[in-house]
């Protein structure tokens, strides 16, 4: 069983490889944040293969939002999503209070402009996991006061 | 109420670096460069997760390379990646040993495409040894002398003691 640490200290060298020749520009920061946004969705269909082997079929979309945001975040995160909350028209927020992946980051408001790059592999994770669970989305996130953010999902119907 | 099959953390870090190695041979054109970058990104993770090994394990300074080696198998290896290598094959001047892995969590489900025959996959583990050790005062080398992916029995990880780092002390210090 691999600890919990070292996927983060992972997760922080992948970022830092990712970013290792960035000039800053908004072109190259883009492409970087979808490098690690591809890397998280592919991570997210292979954990849900092996996730939800013996799990019965989920009755609806809400359902499976919440398998992900109490059994999938803890399983990854070792917490559940804090607060869930829906339009119930296909939109989606996930607060996290305390996630884990930025408390590397100083909670100084210099860094806030880093956070995205947190944040792009677990966005990735839950679009995959939400793909191999037959689901289609959209998966953004946004940091306002850290360690807390909010992953918005929008379900995108076929 | 969904009960998860017995699903165990070491999937996120493996998956995850497997699609990090995925990545690296996309960018760099040759097994080489890959095995570098992977030494590389270990040894930046080795340097930092030492102080977390530290503060957790409560082990205490190591007298000599045997005792090293003990924990590295016995604490190190089994907080980290939940497995206890076997330490074996002790150079006479005890200053090189290996570490066999019946199984290698870091391949579970990998096989290597055909083209990709000298990649060290697993060479991350290298850089992070390596690292951590250094952090300790210790240069080390440390290699894959087998790998279960290029159809060994067992994976074998060497390590030799090259020598003591001196600490660097402020100048004035006695």
């Amino acid at each position: 069983m691999a600890d919990e640490a070292l996927f983060q200290f992972l997760h922080n060298e992948v970022i830092q490889y990712i970013y290792k020749s960035a000039e800053g520009g908004e072109t190259e920061n883009g492409r970087n944040i979808t490098k690690l946004e591809n890397m998280g969705f592919r991570v997210g269909q292979g954990l849900i293969e092996r996730f939800t082997k013996d799990t019965a079929r989920f009755k609806d979309e809400l359902d499976i939002m919440k398998f992900i945001c109490k059994d999938f975040w803890t399983c990854v995160f070792k917490k559940q999503i804090d607060n869930l909350r829906t339009n119930h028209q296909g939109i989606y927020v996930l607060q996290d209070n305390k996630f884990r992946l930025l408390s590397q980051l100083s909670a100084g408001k210099q860094y806030l402009e880093h956070a995205p790059k947190y944040l792009a592999f677990t966005c990735g994770l839950v679009r995959g996991s939400l793909s191999n669970l037959g689901v289609k989305s959209i998966v953004t996130a946004e940091v306002s006061v850290m360690p807390a953010c909010k992953f918005q999902v929008m379900i995108q119907k076929l | 109420v969904l009960v998860l099959s017995s699903y165990n953390n070491s999937e996120l870090f493996t998956l995850t670096y497997g699609a990090l190695v995925t990545q690296l041979c996309k960018d760099y054109e040759n097994d080489e460069e890959v095995n570098k970058q992977l030494d590389k990104m270990g040894y930046n993770i080795g340097v930092r997760l030492i102080e977390d090994f530290l503060a957790r394990s409560s082990v205490g300074r190591c007298q000599d390379f045997r005792e090293t080696a003990d924990v590295i198998a016995k604490v190190a290896f089994k907080m980290y990646l939940g497995i206890t290598p076997s330490v074996t094959n002790w150079s006479p001047a005890g200053d090189e040993f290996s570490l066999i892995l019946e199984n290698n969590p870091l391949v579970d489900f990998v096989e290597l495409p055909d083209n990709h025959s000298t990649l060290i996959y697993s060479n991350l583990l290298c850089g992070v040894l390596r690292g951590a050790l250094e952090m300790v005062q210790m240069a080390v080398d440390v290699r894959f002398a087998q790998d279960t992916l290029r159809g060994d029995n067992v994976t074998e990880i060497r390590m030799k003691f090259i020598k003591r780092i001196e600490e660097n002390l402020p100048a004035g210090d006695e």
